[in-house]
């Protein structure tokens, strides 16, 4: 059996889980096993139809009032204890920052091996394992790496690596409830306080079309004028490492190895270089325009459309442009 | 009594200067520096901090062939009480679980109060060590710490997330995996840096640390690297000088082609 571990917050899914759920349904065909969605929560009975939706032939929604906030020993110990009784082959998780806490702490705990933030997955035809591909050294590098002997053949996969599909409103499935074992356990780490952060505007994980700039654009103000491109083309702004640090833009909107990995329809490039932690967070977006004064930078060689000019000029007259299509 | 502080700290290739081999392929790591991992010195940062403010005996730990010894000698001079080189042959081609059990172990032999670790490492790019070290001690993690507070026995730890921060406490001894945005790490200082190279350092092989010798390196790893390769030269895309009007024309065309 595939098991994928589902998140939620405030009876609101994360995306990943039924990006995964997808996937989980293909592994399944190839292996001809059934998929299990397991969610856990307080108020999560309402969750279990779109699981099902997406792929999922079992649900099992994993309940207790201890579950309502995040901690990891919690989670841990919770998932622990259903995996242990599913004992599935395969586990997948989202490599979201909790994912990516929980993946190890269950990994650890269970003895096998996981496989962090891979691009690929599929069943080898003879030996039926779990091939996971995921990049290593700052993308450089890709690395297809097995888990013969241990169970579950666990990995992980960042937000927006597999396509939503379309939900299969006419899928049923089982529903089964689980209360896992959480009395008496000595839980250490305490929340002493959450501060939630004010979001503006859309996830970049979660957007069609992605304007970001780099240290090309010198300035917040640049900025406000990408914001301004992001906002007629119905996209997002996001930017480099060096944008962030220099306060141009919120870390939360960082693309690379350690910002978020996007796969828009159409990036955007704008006075970026393409260092390859740059590039690793969005190479594999279906179409790229780079825009950068230096021919040479290695972003234009990766661009399906590289524009060799000033940024400031170039971008100031398709706004123009742009504005003028909408008027007409 | 002061507090023992462990880091966990890796060699690893700037990967910033590796590159791909745009005709074969392949990954050209002839001369590229090797360094200590970034995230690893704001975790020593922190430990020299929180001895600075507390008093602490900082012990600075690797794994890896002796060459990873260098930035044992960088930990010195930037201030560490200790370093040791865990190297064994047997060791060679650990994955994630492996190497955070024989970490583990080093740990225990040690002794400690806290474990300080970088939030990831930028050539395997797991974030899975740190984590997994937690577990095969039975001790609480908190990862992706901006800040650390130590308040009697217990620490103080704000974290960031994307949609939150997050300030959790957890009793000693656990285990911290440290972000980027934690600190900015000091430089080494010159009178440290001459003493650096005389300092001693230990080393832990497996006549100390006793595993089995099926249980460790590639042998005792449950994941297996079965083949690596580069995702080799993109195709060919336009490359546009000149006009800007034309530039900006090239751009809308591209656009609604995307159907947006
Ligand atoms: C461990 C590690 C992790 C990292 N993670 C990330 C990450 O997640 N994301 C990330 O982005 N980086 C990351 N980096 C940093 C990365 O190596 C680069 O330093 C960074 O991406 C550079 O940002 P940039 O392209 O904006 O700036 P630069 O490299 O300085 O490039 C600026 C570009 O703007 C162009 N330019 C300047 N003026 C104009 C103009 N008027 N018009 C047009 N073009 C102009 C220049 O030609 C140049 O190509 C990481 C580094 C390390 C070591
Ligand atoms: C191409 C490739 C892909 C790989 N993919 C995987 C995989 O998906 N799963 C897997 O289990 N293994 C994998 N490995 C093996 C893995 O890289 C090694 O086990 C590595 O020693 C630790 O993982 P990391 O570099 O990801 O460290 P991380 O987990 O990112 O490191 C986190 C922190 O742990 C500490 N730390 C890590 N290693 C050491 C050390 N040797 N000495 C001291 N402190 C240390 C540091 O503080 C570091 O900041 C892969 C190896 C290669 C070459």
């Amino acid at each position: 059996m595939i098991m994928v571990l589902c998140q939620q917050e405030d009876g609101e899914l994360h995306k990943v889980g039924l990006e995964l759920l997808g996937k989980a349904r293909e592994l399944a065909q190839d292996l001809e096993t059934q998929v299990t969605a397991v969610i856990p929560g307080v108020d999560i009975s309402h969750l279990a139809p779109i699981l099902i939706q997406h792929g999922a032939d079992r649900v099992i929604l994993v309940r207790h009032k201890e579950l309502k906030n995040y901690t990891v020993e919690k989670y841990t110990e919770a998932f622990c204890q259903i995996i242990e009784k599913e004992k599935p082959e395969i586990l997948l998780l989202g490599a979201t920052q909790l994912g990516r806490e929980i993946g190890p702490s269950l990994a650890a705990r269970l003895k096998t091996g996981l496989t962090a933030d891979c691009t690929q997955l599929e069943i080898d035809k003879e030996t039926k394992l779990l091939l996971m591909t995921r990049p290593a050294f700052g993308g450089n590098l890709m690395a297809t790496i097995i888990c013969p002997n241990n169970r579950p053949q666990m990995a992980t996969v960042r937000p927006g690596v597999f396509p939503l599909k379309n939900a299969d409103v006419n899928r049923k499935g089982e529903i089964i409830e689980f209360i896992p074992n959480l009395e008496g356990k000595e839980f250490k780490i305490t929340i002493e306080e959450i501060v939630k952060k004010v979001r503006k505007g859309t996830d970049i994980t979660e957007t069609k079309i992605i304007v970001a700039g780099g240290r090309g654009i010198g300035s917040k103000e640049g900025f406000e004028q990408l914001k301004e491109l992001a906002d007629l083309l119905g996209g997002e702004v996001a930017g480099s490492r060096a944008a962030v640090d220099n306060g141009w833009i919120e870390k939360d909107r960082q693309v690379g190895q350690t910002g978020k990995v996007v796969r828009p329809k159409l990036y955007i490039a704008v006075g970026i270089s393409g260092a390859i932690q740059h590039l690793a967070g969005m190479q594999e977006s279906e179409y790229i325009i780079a825009i950068n004064k230096d021919p040479e930078a290695p972003i234009m060689k990766i661009a399906d459309l590289a524009i060799v000019g000033d940024w400031k000029q170039i971008i100031g007259r398709l706004i123009q442009k742009l504005r003028q299509e909408e008027k007409e | 009594m002061s507090m023992r502080i462990i880091v966990f700290a890796k060699q690893v290739p700037d990967t910033t200067e590796v590159k791909v081999d745009p005709v074969k392929g392949t990954l050209i790591r002839d001369g590229v520096r090797s360094i200590m991992n970034p995230e690893d010195k704001n975790a020593l940062e922190e430990a020299l901090r929180l001895k600075d403010k507390f008093g602490a005996k900082v012990t600075v730990i690797t794994m890896g062939p002796p060459m990873a010894e260098a930035i044992l000698r960088e930990s010195y001079a930037m201030g560490a009480d200790e370093a040791i080189l865990i190297t064994d042959p047997l060791y060679a081609g650990a994955d994630t679980w492996v190497t955070s059990m024989i970490l583990a172990r080093a740990a225990q032999l040690i002794g400690f109060d806290l474990i300080l670790t970088g939030r990831q490492a930028i050539d395997g790019d797991t974030a899975q060590v740190g984590i997994e070290i937690a577990q095969h001690l039975g001790i609480p993690v908190i990862a992706y710490a901006i800040g650390v507070e130590i308040k009697e026995d217990r620490v103080i730890v704000k974290r960031e997330l994307d949609d939150r921060i997050e300030i959790l406490s957890t009793p000693l001894p656990c285990v911290i995996t440290c972000s980027k945005d934690i600190n900015k790490p000091r430089y080494m200082r010159v009178p440290y840096i001459f003493e650096a190279y005389s300092k001693e350092i230990k080393i832990l092989n497996n006549s100390v640390l006793k595993f089995d010798k099926n249980e460790v390196g590639l042998v005792g790893s449950p994941t297996k690297v079965r083949k690596t390769f580069t995702k080799g030269p993109k195709g060919e895309g336009v490359l546009f000088q000149g006009d800007i009007d034309e530039a900006v024309q090239k751009i809308i065309e591209a656009i609604p082609v995307l159907g947006k």
